[in-house]
């Protein structure tokens, strides 16, 4: 409250005011349209399981082209998707499934037809210093052994309830988290005795995680799928951005990050 | 009415002698308020009315609400329970390091509450300083639980409650305690009979802040107690999850929430006013 007992004329609180409100709309308009010589953005959506592959084809993408910033951002693909549709500034759209790619190019807002670029699988991880030890899926039903997966409306919560089913796992989970990397994150802090993540989640996470086979994992297989959207403000960077993921380059960044190729 | 001379120590309308209200402070102001206002009623002009009821009679959404309520009234409970007696210290007592505390108890206040929830973790979670005595010794675990919930609510609503209490108990006269403990009553006699009734508009404003603040709740309680139907799931976590696949259940949560949340002031505020006028 003392802070705003110095002496300030109401008048100059006004200008500073308007000036502000100026420079709003100066910095929104310039977002939109950015200035020649300063560097081109790529924004890129991407399911939460793709942060590290995708880090990596960011480094050899702005190798390519140096005078692109490229910012990755990260979210469960339902979240992502959404947020496209509601005009979010991306420029390519890189989600976990068919599903919820589907409900961006149901809207129209893909600009060409999007590409499967890899396939994914779930795995069971465990803090590494587990002291519940659980060591297979049946363990997930002894009294006292908590885990966590996705809100069903996010891939991964798809496709683990998914396979759970088929598993005949009847324990609840104790918590839905937004992305799969949430539910990582409870996993390697410790809070939770497992979770169900995509393998390359548990590649990503190495030594933080135990990693349990999930038996007939294989029979639940999710699709990446890529697209570049109508909405961009950089249509031929994102469309180089989705060529070098689908390239020989980029399938093999992803398959060293535990991705199993596109069919 | 009252006689002339008596007038001119009543404030001066808005019209007297000082003119129209500047356009300087008329301006923003009415920016402010469009800035309060425009997002209701997009939530209005957006609501899916024609399916309204079928909606509502989700039994999912009324649990969600139930949960909220109980969490929240629980958590408004918590602070008045530890909020009261620490806002009397704060006033009244002669402690050492008064204002290192105050500024202890204003910390919740100034963090961004997903970073509470963070700190909520290495505090009470499983492999947390406090947490994993709980856990090892009582077999007790506070996150993925309701209590969790209601402790991250407390966490965050606190600050609140101590803040007004303390004001209410600094701006009524110690001279009542003073006088109190003169006719022999003890300092605790003194502190139920005396000093709380004379705080209690205080402390029930400061109760329905924190009442608001733990409704609202989302960072700390989506880091700290996770997300689940029916045990940690509460209304604003719900709005967050629906916006995930369908835009209308969200704009229909959000109503719930503000309809619940708006008549519920109102009532104790018309309730309480009163009260305080009497």
């Amino acid at each position: 409250m003392r802070l705003l007992h110095r002496h300030v004329q109401p008048r100059t609180v006004t200008t500073a005011a308007c000036l502000l409100l100026v420079a709003g709309a100066v910095s929104c308009s310039s977002v939109a349209q950015p200035a020649d010589g300063r560097p081109a953005e790529l924004i890129v959506f991407a399911a939460s399981s793709l942060t590290d592959a995708f880090a990596d084809v960011e480094q050899t993408f702005e190798a390519e082209h140096p005078e692109v910033e490229v910012e990755v951002i990260v979210d469960s693909s339902s979240t992502l998707a959404e947020q496209v549709v509601a005009g979010a500034p991306a420029d390519v759209l890189a989600t976990a499934d068919e599903a919820t790619m589907q409900r961006v190019t149901d809207e129209g807002l893909a600009a060409h037809r999007p590409v499967t670029f890899a396939r994914n699988q779930l795995t069971l991880v465990t803090p590494a210093d587990d002291r519940t030890s659980v060591q297979s899926v049946v363990d997930l039903e002894r009294d006292g052994v908590t885990y966590a997966v996705c809100v069903p409306d996010a891939p991964c919560g798809a496709a683990a309830r998914a396979l759970l089913d088929l598993l005949g796992v009847d324990a609840e989970p104790v918590t839905e988290e937004e992305n799969v990397r949430a539910v990582l994150t409870k996993v390697t802090a410790g809070e939770v005795d497992a979770g169900l993540v995509y393998v390359s989640d548990a590649e990503a996470a190495g030594a933080d995680v135990g990693v349990v086979d999930l038996p007939r994992a294989g029979e639940v297989l999710t699709v990446n799928r890529i697209t570049a959207l109508s909405q961009a403000a950089e249509p031929e960077l994102a469309r180089d951005w989705v060529t070098l993921v689908s390239s020989a380059q980029g399938q093999r960044v992803l398959a060293s990050y535990g991705f199993l190729p596109a069919p | 009415m009252s006689p002339p001379g008596r007038r001119r120590l009543r404030p001066r309308s808005a019209h007297g002698a000082t003119g129209a209200p500047p356009w300087q402070l008329v301006l923003p102001a009415l920016v402010a308020l469009s800035l309060l206002v425009l997002p209701v009623i997009g939530l209005l002009s957006r609501a899916p009315w024609s399916t309204l009821p079928e909606r509502l009679a989700d039994p999912a959404v009324l649990d969600t609400l139930r949960l909220s309520l109980l969490t929240a009234t629980t958590a408004t409970g918590c602070c008045l329970l530890l909020g009261t007696p620490l806002a009397w210290l704060l006033a009244r007592a002669d402690i050492p390091g008064r204002r290192v505390v105050r500024a202890l108890v204003l910390v919740p206040l100034v963090l961004p509450p997903v970073v509470g929830g963070v700190a909520l973790l290495t505090a009470f979670g499983r492999q947390g300083v406090v947490g994993q005595w709980l856990d090892s010794l009582f077999g007790v675990r506070l996150p993925f639980t309701t209590v969790g919930v209601v402790l991250a609510q407390t966490f965050v609503a606190l600050p609140f409650l101590v803040l007004a209490v303390e004001g209410a108990l600094r701006s009524a006269d110690s001279r009542y305690d003073d006088l109190a403990a003169t006719f022999g009553a003890s300092r605790w006699q003194t502190f139920l009979r005396v000093t709380l009734p004379l705080a209690l508009p205080g402390v029930a404003s400061g109760a329905v802040l924190a009442w608001a603040r733990a409704l609202g709740e989302f960072g700390a309680t989506i880091t700290f107690a996770g997300s689940y139907p029916g045990t940690t799931r509460t209304m604003p976590l719900a709005v967050y999850t629906a916006l995930n696949s369908d835009f209308d259940a969200a704009i229909l949560l959000s109503l719930v929430l503000l309809v619940v949340s708006v008549g519920v002031l109102v009532l104790l505020r018309e309730r309480w006013t009163t009260g305080v006028a009497a």
